[in-house]
């Protein structure tokens, strides 16, 4: 192999303390994919501009292609793996996406509900997002397929998910929530 | 009976995994695999003196470095011209890798093969290569002109010149009351799909056979080329396109250099070898489109109806030919669109430049077609002083005028005839969906505010569902779970869900029982590719017929068993029964278990097939002469012709005067693609076309300095549309008119919504500033020129800006 010197960093993702044994100059986005093999994190143009390799790094989205794996230790990182729940179930803005048909190809779209995992936690169950904010939020994620419209509706749905599921409405939003 | 599906805008299937982040997607398989990082052209044109790869093979990590010497067999041989057509007289393709010259810059001239891509990358860098260079050819009109060369053996630049022609153009005009003449330019942009290409090899020694993954629109040609170039028996080499992170035409390009090397090298070394393209690498050396310069003469009458139409196009096609000419095809023949025109010529000039190659970015050069129309519809409304959608509207072919022969041929090689539609029609769903008709009343009274708006339309045919086949192959096992396959790929579009949706309502099986794959050569080999807006089209009849065929069979089987008449039989829920008779049923998964007779039970299903427990003549064999073992089915389509859907967009513009800056205030489409499978689909294929048309009328632009260098190659500085740049909504008009050619009467929508996109933007920024337009895209400082230009004087205003300045001094 090569000579370059190796880091041992235990990185916490979704939960779990993994070790990894890195270079300095590998990228996060890199460990994540090669080295724990949470190939739902993309790569879409390494240079910070798209934002498909947005992972949460203590719940704030951040570009895993611009930071390297060593700078990650001591931090809790969330990946597209990582943002349903323990016992499958899909977090709002996972079933938002499929609702609303919010993907196409799908490349972009863990950037995308891991940046909207995130920007929700700011509104309270039962406050609606308009379509402004909803674009504010968008608005450092490219996606080349779906021409946002349905993105865009998408997180008014992860929103109303939200509120049914904190049991503001719908009842069995309700039942599931308290079981 | 079973739920309708086949028209529904259910839910896509494949969002399941890919919402979770178990989509599987080139870069994310083979781990273990060796990286790949190539040495490219940093010069337009050079000649090759020397490659210096001394300090790299000291690489801690490095396997392989392979150079042009290293090539052999057909490997060592200039890429495949895939398309021939007898007017691309001078075609070049370039080499896996350089052999001896590079014509732009992006061109692979070293591969290295390392540990992984960090190191591959560190080694590469330490490779010296010694050019000579030569004078770069940028641009169509330097390549016009000729002064320098491309390929020094083809000293006029010009790969192809193709004519397009009926009537009597250069009579037709002479006679014309009116003529026009005008010169519009169209810019390069690129298919630029989020996930870049890719390729990952694996060779086993012991089965001597290959598997190739790779992020493409056709595994079937992929694959037949591998077999080809590495001198493989086909049987011996499988290729898989797994998910694929976008494709919009860039992807159906093949053999990439890359698809052939990655298999190479892994034979060679006995290793997994896998490369993941780069952005950088994927604005350099993957392929652009659009850019064209077009010389348009229109004769017309008082009334606006054309007359004859006469177009010289230089068409860039940068440095070589792998894809033919099939861009200036379209070009030349959709302009056309959908109006009746008696006398028409169209010369495209292809020519070389030293820059990144140019095939099918979605629409195809249809955008370009559409824009010479379009523009030229707009010209003659303006010089007549007639309203832009009156000209368009005496021009259109009728809804009873069908087949409408153009007496062209296709890029299919087939005639040019369109088989069904109903324009007038749609002109009409469109004035009405974004109030074309109180718009100039809109308009002065923003103006009098201070404010700039305009509205501009533009309508277009696409000839979708190109052959020359598709196939598709229905499985029910015994379990009753149905297996469908087609060979055609999947970037993103719905397959899985589509096809599903056909073969559920075909068979009458719950869609939960069905799986989907496409673009796999283990599953179904004979395949063309995802092009053209023809999956739905191709495949989707294909999987129809094949599934008739099971249907055929199951109740076949079914009315033997249950002793009825097959045509009493209906299929429901996956329940063959008696109509009428609630009580004679037999499960598919059933028939499945006796359409395959068997001498060995494994299971308690099985039993029923096997040879004492079987209902059997004594007289006929358990698999009668005509019949096979198993409850299966495979059908091709192929269409005698390309089937053409159509589509007309409108869009209202504001301009800022005080910024430049453009926003789309409304934007209307009005679209026929036949019957519609999966609306919720097609209506997401118009919002991606429609935001990459946005792009490419008022961003996106491939620019390259006199040298040959792409300037803004990352996405920091070509600017792709975010949300922040489409339409905050886009209104759709739905029409269908189902195809007569095709069992489903459907017709393609991957491309409709980018191709009408810079012809109306122009025409509406044309109509807010009143100044005339002759070059897309147009971003704030073009604009910023453009007004400037117009006070100083030297910008070519409209003469209905004219008028409208008369009217309110009157
Ligand atoms: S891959 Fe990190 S922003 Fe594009
Ligand atoms: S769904 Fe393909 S890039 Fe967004």
């Amino acid at each position: 192999m090569s000579g370059e010197e190796q880091f041992v960093v235990s990185l916490s993702v979704n939960g779990t303390r993994r070790p990894v044994t890195v270079p300095a100059r590998r990228l996060l986005s890199d460990a994540l994919r090669h080295d724990l093999e949470l190939t739902g994190t993309h790569v879409g143009c390494e240079h910070g501009v798209c934002g498909a390799c947005t992972v949460l790094l203590d719940g704030v989205p951040v570009r895993s292609c611009l930071m390297f794996a060593v700078q990650a230790e001591h931090h809790e990182v969330t990946t597209v793996e990582g943002l349903a729940d323990a016992d499958g179930r899909l977090h709002p803005v996972q079933e938002a996406f499929r609702d609303c048909h919010g993907l196409q190809c799908g490349f972009c779209t863990p950037g995308f509900l891991t940046t909207i995992a995130a920007a929700l936690e700011d509104y309270p169950p039962g406050a609606s997002i308009s379509a402004d904010e909803a674009r504010e939020i968008l608005g450092g994620n490219l996606c080349r397929c779906t021409g946002y419209q349905n993105i865009v509706k998408a997180v008014g749905r992860a929103q109303e998910i939200r509120t049914q599921r904190a049991g503001l409405s719908g009842d069995e939003a309700t039942d599931r929530d308290s079981t | 009976m079973t739920t309708k599906l086949f028209g529904e805008p259910i839910a896509r299937r494949e969002d399941a995994r890919l919402i979770v982040g178990k989509g599987r997607y080139l870069d994310d398989i083979g781990h273990g695999a060796l990286g790949v990082a190539f040495v490219r052209s940093p010069h337009a044109n050079a000649r090759i003196l020397d490659i210096d790869v001394s300090a790299a093979v000291e690489v801690a990590g490095v396997h392989a470095i392979y150079s042009y010497e290293d090539l052999d067999g057909a490997m060592a041989q200039p890429l495949p011209v895939l398309i021939p057509h007898p007017s691309l007289t001078a075609p070049r393709t370039g080499y896996p890798l350089a052999n001896g010259s590079v014509s732009h810059v992006g061109e692979p001239i070293v591969m290295v093969v390392a540990d992984d891509r960090y190191l591959a990358e560190d080694a590469a860098e330490r490779i010296v290569v010694d050019y000579e260079f030569r004078t770069p050819v940028v641009g169509v009109e330097a390549a016009e002109r000729a002064d320098s060369a491309v390929h020094e053996d083809i000293p006029d630049n010009v790969a192809a010149r193709l004519v397009q022609e009926f009537g009597d153009v250069d009579a037709a005009l002479l006679q014309a009351p009116h003529t026009v003449s005008f010169t519009q330019t169209i810019e390069r942009s690129a298919s630029m799909p989020l996930e870049g290409k890719g390729v990952h090899a694996r060779w086993d020694a012991v089965d001597e056979s290959l598997r190739v993954y790779t992020s493409t629109q056709t595994s079937t040609s992929v694959r037949a080329a591998i077999a080809t170039k590495l001198d493989l028996s086909l049987d011996r080499v499988e290729v898989i396109a797994p998910d694929v992170g976008g494709g919009f035409g860039v992807k159906i390009v093949h053999p990439w250099p890359e698809e052939l090397l990655i298999p190479w090298a892994a034979i060679r070394l006995g290793r997994e070898v896998k490369w993941a393209e780069d952005r950088r690498e994927h604005f350099v050396s993957s392929a652009h489109e659009r850019g064209q310069l077009q010389r348009i003469t229109a004769g017309y009458d008082d009334e606006g109806r054309l007359l004859a139409l006469d177009a010289h196009i230089l068409h860039d096609h940068g440095a070589y030919t792998p894809y033919g000419i099939v861009v200036p095809i379209i070009t030349s023949t959709q302009l056309l669109g959908p109006y009746r025109l008696a006398n028409y010529r169209c010369q495209v000039d292809s020519v070389y430049t030293n820059t990144v190659i140019v095939t099918p970015y979605r629409g195809a050069g249809r955008p370009q077609g559409c824009f010479a129309m379009e523009r030229t519809m707009d010209r003659v409304a303006d010089d007549l002083g007639l309203d832009r959608a009156a000209v368009r509207e005496i021009n259109l072919i009728r809804a009873d005028e069908f087949p409408w022969d153009n007496h062209l041929i296709f890029q299919d090689g087939r005639p040019l005839i369109y088989d069904s539609g109903d324009y007038p029609s749609m002109l009409d769903k469109l004035r009405d969906l974004v109030g074309w008709e109180g718009f100039e009343a809109r308009r002065s009274a923003a103006a009098a505010d201070g404010r700039w708006l305009g509205i501009g339309m533009a309508l277009y045919v696409e000839g979708t569902g190109v052959g020359p086949y598709e196939g598709g192959h229905v499985q029910v096992l015994p379990s009753g779970k149905v297996l469908v396959s087609t060979g055609l790929t999947s970037q993103g579009q719905g397959h899985e869900t589509a096809f599903a949706q056909i073969v559920a309502e075909e068979l009458g099986v719950p869609i939960e029982d069905i799986e989907v794959h496409t673009g796999d050569t283990r599953r179904f080999a004979y395949a063309v590719g995802t092009f053209a807006s023809r999956a739905a089209v191709m495949s989707g009849n294909a999987v129809a017929l094949a599934a008739r065929a099971v249907r055929e069979k199951a109740l076949r089987i079914a009315a033997e068993v249950l002793e009825v008449d097959a045509a009493d039989l209906d299929i429901v829920d996956g329940v063959v029964g008696v109509r009428g008779d609630p009580g004679a049923v037999l499960p598919l998964s059933s028939v499945a278990v006796l359409s395959n007779p068997l001498r060995y039970a494994f299971d308690e299903a099985s039993r029923a097939a096997t040879q004492f427990a079987r209902f059997a003549s004594d007289d006929q064999p358990p698999v009668a002469d005509d019949d096979e073992p198993g409850l299966e089915g495979r059908d091709y389509y192929s269409p005698v012709r390309s089937t053409f859907a159509s589509g007309a967009h409108a869009v209202i513009v504001e301009v800022d005067p005080g910024t430049c800056a453009v926003t789309i205030e409304k934007y209307a489409v009005v679209h026929d693609c036949g019957r519609l499978i999966n609306p919720r689909i097609v209506e997401g294929q118009i919002h991606g076309g429609v935001a990459q048309g946005v792009g490419g009328a008022l961003y996106e632009v491939m620019a390259y300095d006199e040298t040959g260098q792409l300037q803004n190659a990352s996405f920091m500085d070509f600017l792709m549309p975010y949300v922040s740049e489409v339409p905050q909504r886009i209104d759709i008009g739905h029409q269908e008119t189902p195809s007569p050619l095709n069992p489903l009467g459907i017709k393609g929508a991957g491309e409709a919504g980018v191709i009408p996109g810079s012809a109306a933007i122009a025409a509406a920024l044309e109509d807010a500033l009143g100044i005339r337009i002759t070059s897309m895209p147009l971003g704030p400082s073009q604009i910023y020129d453009l007004i400037r230009a117009a006070q100083d004087g030297t910008a070519e205003m409209t003469l209905n800006s004219a008028r409208r300045s008369q009217e309110e001094s009157t």
